[in-house]
């Protein structure tokens, strides 16, 4: 039932040009919340709406409300994964010259320094094409800024920090991800940072309905895949999120967390499983001698997993082996490290998409939502992920994508440092 | 396709090794002259061959003489012939596919029946080898589904092996905890981990639907762990996952937070990501992590999905089979673990002893359907099964060697002559479990009955002898005999698992059973006969004494009756001793013998206040003893009961067992009481008494097993008392069973060890009246160890 306002829309809607989305009206908001338990802790989302819908008017009154309980900048949320550090940097760019002045050099010097690079060190990168441009945050207009580095070179990251005296702006880091909690005395003892410690569910759920209801201009946010089972005719469609409620939310990072979401402040964890990214990349690491996540992806798109197990019809016809062809001598010695690899990925992503499959039967959730750094330009797995859920379900399971995949936990820190719940 | 590499390089190899072979054929391919309704299943590294054969053996018939006409001239009371009967036997064999044709050229040596035309095939490998098997044998491979095969074998085993599920607990006392056999099998799930995964709903005997499956199992297990070890051998794989430490390879839940993480109650030590360590290290990994890192992923996602369909599908019985899981202490251990983490306990994983053997199984039943197997019952033959593990390398190398030919291992069935039911006056026959005391768990017990077997085999093999005198050949065969049970008594000392849980009833089966084998189907006959002779001339004596005691003195000396008459017995050491050295050890020192009261359990004041009450409508008493035993003391206390107004069923074993009375027997020596007691006589006539077999021919009694006659006529005369007699049947078996009408469990306790164990001595007695909840409940005795 959901599926049929967007099924209207299709026909009519270019791709490139995906129509404004209307973020959730007064109108729909209000009856929403009112369904639910706890409206006060429902509000982040509505507010941060609301925020953006007042960004063009003038209204001074609600400005200087606002302003007595904004944080002073600078504005970070982090999420410390197992693989990943996400950040997201809010860059003010309706800095008066008054404020201009005030602002102390160090302050000046981030700024600087995160939004004129695209990449930091040898491995931190800023997602530019992720960027949030014209957003209202608190009162404040910006753009939102998406970087990550591996999770290994935090000791570098929180170097720079006290390099730069990150601590003298007396700030409040807000960071999500078990990586806050593990890493907590090192950004006391190394950075003089104070943590201000989130869970990472609650965060990314903030994230991903938060993003969802801001992003209204270029691409749209949620998308999907038209004729999943067709390789010739599947093609990317944009897709509307409204009534999001229930959803099954896959976070696939370097395991894979699968929750039911039946509003902003109701979800459970269902299940999860170990077998994510994380086991993607040590396995082609271990199979092919690669290193990084691009280079098997890379690898990945070369390789043909027929030769290591069998084609994705056979699988769905349920006699299909991962790696049953290895059992093989022969085989093993004429198989291709990019075939390793293509087998690796179809193995990984066929397996979350048969326990999404079995979760969203048991929790009777129609829609999915994969996200997670896992799917980052990883349109093969996307695509399996899509054909799974279609297939199993004889079309009615829909699986549904994010373009910012991995930076929702970091969204929500953030999120948390401008409202807190 | 998983089967390709294995099968290939072993086939050539197999060339070469068949000229080396000899196979002895009492010890593998039995009974071939007459097999027929063969059937085959090949996998990936093992073939199980299936067929239905005929065995011709011995069995013991008494017949009452014809005392009008001249040859009584002796003074025995029946005659005992030995007679040759023709039974029916399943034969399944499993061996490695290295030795397909070494297997089909000895079947065809030894196949004489022409009649067989066809054989029934399934596995993977059935379509490779083919052409082989038409070749060698001359029959038309004909093909079943395998999914088919495998549903029917499992049906089967379910219903026809006691203790064939099993759970399995790697770190409790026992690694092995069957299940007792519920006759309600179904719905079921059973999730076979082969190459890949099947998952399979079973609603009933001709109803299943694959519900699910996975592309992650064994062949991912064996495929990758080759790529990563660089060890071919799947056996060799798991070896090397036991002996590894996954921590380093895998990222925890604490290498992610530091700890735990304590909002959703997941411990550091979780996986969160399997192999995710091995992507951000530079460092070389062992081949014993790898693996066992490898092992735990697949392992957990199999468990998680089998959680997943028993939840949507509502099913809490689950059981795994396949080669992953085969014989594997390993991956059933690991399969456990993630079944108990993602059920929290609600669902457990089950495993099955005769696994291997379902597609064969299945197979068969497909070629047989004409003949209709499954209107029978069958029972596992221990002396011509290997039982649980028997080619596992790791578990038991000594019976790996011993053929002198290669590792195989046998499962064999006999056809039941009755068909067994339960007995309709259980209260709950899903829990209903026959035996007192598990030997499987109780490892003290376990050493004590072990070596009380083996200390008697000497005397049961003379006895064995002594009961052909005419057959100079018995020595030979009594040897052979003590040889097979003296085996047998090692590998479950070994693997205590081996037929299910150890027990005192399953000792005394697995004696009876190897008896059987080599043809000693009653040693005891000779003495039963004569013992029977000699106490039934005391018959009318005991009779008359007991008439001259007043009402009160009568039943207890009724009861002292059926407990002096219980000490007779061969079957207990004590006593063999005692019986052996003094035959002229009578009623009246038994008696002296006995405990005095109160008695170790005593209900005997409830009991005797019952009595004073309304006659109960029908009983129905399970015997034990022959001679004094049944004649002396059962006898007049079915007397008495019958002048009560009580109808009396009395059930009596099927074949023999120790010096257990017999159907047979007991037909024989009721009808030469009635000639001397009117009463019994009128019992008889009115139908008031009835002789009904048990259907078992062991010392001990299951109440799950039973001849379906039985049943019916208990349930037709509405039995409102059960009275089971004996050490065997009341103490090591039903001393905790609950009926749902009043019962009493009568026994002397004739081994000093156990009466030790219960807190008693020599001699002592357990007298048990219970009435069920809800009637009125005149207390029960508690039989605890001390």
């Amino acid at each position: 039932m959901a599926f049929n306002g967007h099924q209207c829309e299709d026909g009519s809607v270019d791709e490139d040009e995906t129509p404004s989305k209307q973020p959730r009206s007064d109108k729909e908001m209000p009856g929403y919340f009112r369904n639910e338990p706890n409206n006060e802790a429902a509000a982040p989302a509505g507010r941060a709406a609301a925020d953006r819908r007042s960004s063009n008017a003038t209204s001074r009154h609600r400005k200087d409300s606002v302003k007595k309980t904004r944080p002073p900048f600078p504005w970070f949320g982090m999420d410390i994964g197992g693989t990943l550090v996400k950040l997201v940097y809010f860059e003010p760019k309706d800095i008066t010259a008054e404020e201009e002045q005030e602002e102390v050099e160090n302050l000046k010097s981030i700024r600087r320094y995160l939004t004129s690079n695209t990449a930091y060190g040898k491995t931190g990168i800023r997602d530019v094409h992720l960027e949030l441009q014209d957003l209202t945050l608190c009162g404040r207009t910006g753009n939102l800024h998406f970087i990550r580095f591996p999770t290994h070179d935090l000791p570098a990251f929180l170097q720079m920090g006290r390099n730069k005296h990150f601590s003298s702006l007396h700030t409040t880091l807000c960071a999500t991800g078990g990586g806050a909690y593990k890493f907590e005395s090192d950004f006391r003892t190394m950075a003089d940072l104070q943590l201000h410690k989130l869970d990472e569910l609650d965060c990314l759920i903030r994230g991903v309905l938060y993003i969802d209801s801001v992003v209204s201009s270029g691409p749209s946010e949620c998308y999907y895949f038209e004729n999943p089972t067709d390789p010739d005719r599947c093609i990317q469609k944009p897709y509307t999120l409204e009534n999001p409620y229930p959803l099954l939310l896959v976070n696939i990072g370097s395991g894979v967390s699968i929750l039911a979401v039946y509003s902003e402040n109701n979800y459970k964890r269902v299940t999860g499983t170990s077998l994510g990214g994380g086991t993607f990349l040590g396995l082609c690491c271990l199979l092919t001698g690669c290193s990084t996540f691009e280079e098997a992806l890379e690898m990945a798109s070369e390789g043909e997993s027929t030769r290591v197990d069998k084609l994705v019809r056979d699988i769905y016809g349920g006699n299909y082996e991962s790696f049953g062809n290895m059992m093989s001598k022969e085989k093993r010695e004429s198989v291709s490290k990019e075939d390793l690899a293509r087998a690796t990925l179809v193995t990984i992503t066929n397996n979350i998409g048969s326990i999404t499959r079995m979760c969203a039967l048991n929790e009777n959730i129609e829609r999915v939502v994969f996200v997670g750094n896992f799917l980052r330009v990883n349109t093969l797995s996307m695509k399996l992920l899509a054909y799974a859920m279609d297939y199993w379900s004889k079309g009615q399971l829909k699986a549904l994508f994010l373009r910012h995949e991995g930076y929702f936990g970091a969204v929500g820190a953030l999120l948390e440092l401008l409202h807190p719940s | 396709m998983a089967e390709c590499g294995r099968v290939d390089s072993s086939n050539t190899s197999s060339h070469t090794m068949d000229k080396s072979i000899t196979l002895p054929p009492d010890e593998i391919f039995r009974n071939l002259e007459n097999a027929k309704r063969f059937a085959i299943d090949i996998g990936g590294s093992l073939t199980k061959l299936a067929y239905y054969s005929t065995v011709q053996h011995k069995v013991a018939k008494v017949r009452s003489f014809d005392h009008s006409a001249k040859e009584a001239s002796s003074d025995k009371l029946y005659e005992i012939s030995v007679q040759e009967e023709v039974t029916a036997r399943l034969h399944f064999i499993k061996f490695e596919n290295a030795y397909i044709e070494t297997c089909l050229d000895f079947i065809k040596d030894h196949l004489v029946n022409t009649e067989t035309k066809v054989i029934k095939a399934t596995g993977g490998g059935a379509h490779k080898f083919k052409e082989l098997i038409e070749r060698k044998l001359g029959l038309k491979v004909d093909k079943e589904d395998e999914m088919t095969c495998l549903i029917k074998g499992c049906n089967f085993v379910l219903k026809n092996i006691p203790h064939e599920a099993f759970v399995y607990a790697k770190h409790a006392d026992s690694e092995f905890r069957f299940q007792t056999t519920n006759p309600d099998i179904f719905p079921y799930l059973l999730v076979n981990i082969g190459s890949g995964v099947s998952i399979v709903k079973v609603e009933s005997e001709d109803k299943f639907e694959r519900i699910g499956g996975s592309s992650i199992g064994g062949g991912t297990f064996w495929g990758l762990g080759a790529l990563l070890t660089k060890t071919k051998r799947f056996d060799e794989l798991l070896q090397l996952a036991s002996k590894g430490q996954h921590t380093s390879v895998d990222m925890l839940v604490k290498d992610i937070y530091g700890g735990s993480y304590g909002c959703l109650g997941l411990t550091g030590d979780l996986i969160a990501s399997s192999f995710g360590k091995s992507a951000t290290a530079d460092k070389e990994f062992s081949k014993e992590d790898m693996a066992k890192s490898l092992l735990h992923m697949i392992s957990n996602d199999i468990g998680q999905l089998a959680c997943l369909y028993a939840k949507l599908h509502n099913l809490s019985r689950v059981y795994f089979g396949g080669f992953f899981i085969r014989g594997h202490p390993v991956t059933m251990h690991t399969i456990t673990y993630s079944i108990n983490f993602f059920t929290k306990g609600e669902v457990q994983a089950l495993f099955l002893r005769h696994e291997g053997y379902l597609g064969a199984i299945g197979a068969f039943l497909k070629g047989a359907e004409e003949d209709n197997p499954n209107q029978y019952s069958w029972g596992e033959n221990y002396a011509g099964s290997s039982g649980l593990m028997s080619v596992s390398p790791d578990m038991n190398p000594m019976q790996r060697a011993r053929s002198g030919t290669f590792p195989f291992d046998m499962l064999e069935m006999d056809r039941l002559e009755r068909q067994l039911v339960n007995l309709p006056l259980l209260q709950d026959a899903s829990s209903y479990i026959p035996d007192t005391v598990d030997l499987t768990e109780d490892a003290l017990a376990r050493e004590y009955w072990l070596y009380c077997f083996e200390e008697a085999l000497d005397g049961v093999v003379k006895r064995a002898v002594a009961s052909q005198p005419d057959m100079p050949e018995a020595v030979a065969r009594a040897e052979k005999f003590r040889q097979k049970y003296r085996h047998k008594l090692q590998t479950l000392r070994n693997q205590p698992f081996a037929y299910g849980s150890l027990t005192v009833r399953s000792l005394l089966d697995t004696r009876e059973h190897c008896l059987n084998e080599f043809n000693f189907p009653d040693p005891y006959s000779k003495i039963k006969q004569r013992e029977n002779d000699v106490a039934l001339k005391y018959y009318q004596k005991a009779v008359q004494s007991l008439e001259e005691l007043s009402w009160e003195e009568r039943q207890f000396a009724l009861v002292r009756g059926v407990l002096a008459g219980n000490v007779f017995d061969w079957g207990a050491k004590a006593v063999s001793d005692v019986l052996e050295s003094d035959p002229e050890f009578g009623f009246e020192e038994a008696k002296r013998q006995l405990e005095e009261r109160p008695w170790l359990v005593d209900s005997y004041d409830q009991w005797f206040e019952r009595l004073k009450g309304p006659p109960h409508k029908c009983a129905l008493f399970f015997v034990d003893n022959s001679g004094v035993d049944i004649i002396l003391g059962v006898m007049p206390f079915v007397r008495e009961l019958l002048s009560r107004g009580t109808e009396v069923v009395l059930a009596s074993n099927s074949g023999p067992a120790l010096n257990d009375v017999t159907n047979g027997e007991l037909q024989i020596l009721t009808e030469r009481i009635a000639a001397m007691d009117p009463v019994i006589e009128a019992g008889l006539r009115e139908d008031r008494l009835t002789l009904v077999q048990s259907g078992s021919s062991s010392p001990c009694l299951d109440l799950s097993r039973l001849d379906k006659v039985l049943a019916m006529v208990v349930r037709e005369r509405q039995t409102d008392l059960v009275i089971i007699e004996g050490m065997g049947r009341a103490i090591h078996t039903n001393y905790y069973a609950m009926l749902s009408c009043e019962s009493l469990k009568m026994a002397v306790i004739k081994n000093s060890w156990l009466a030790d164990r219960l807190g008693g001595k020599l001699f002592s007695v357990v007298f048990k009246y219970e009435v069920p909840h809800g009637k009125t409940c005149l207390g029960s005795g508690a039989l605890t160890p001390s």
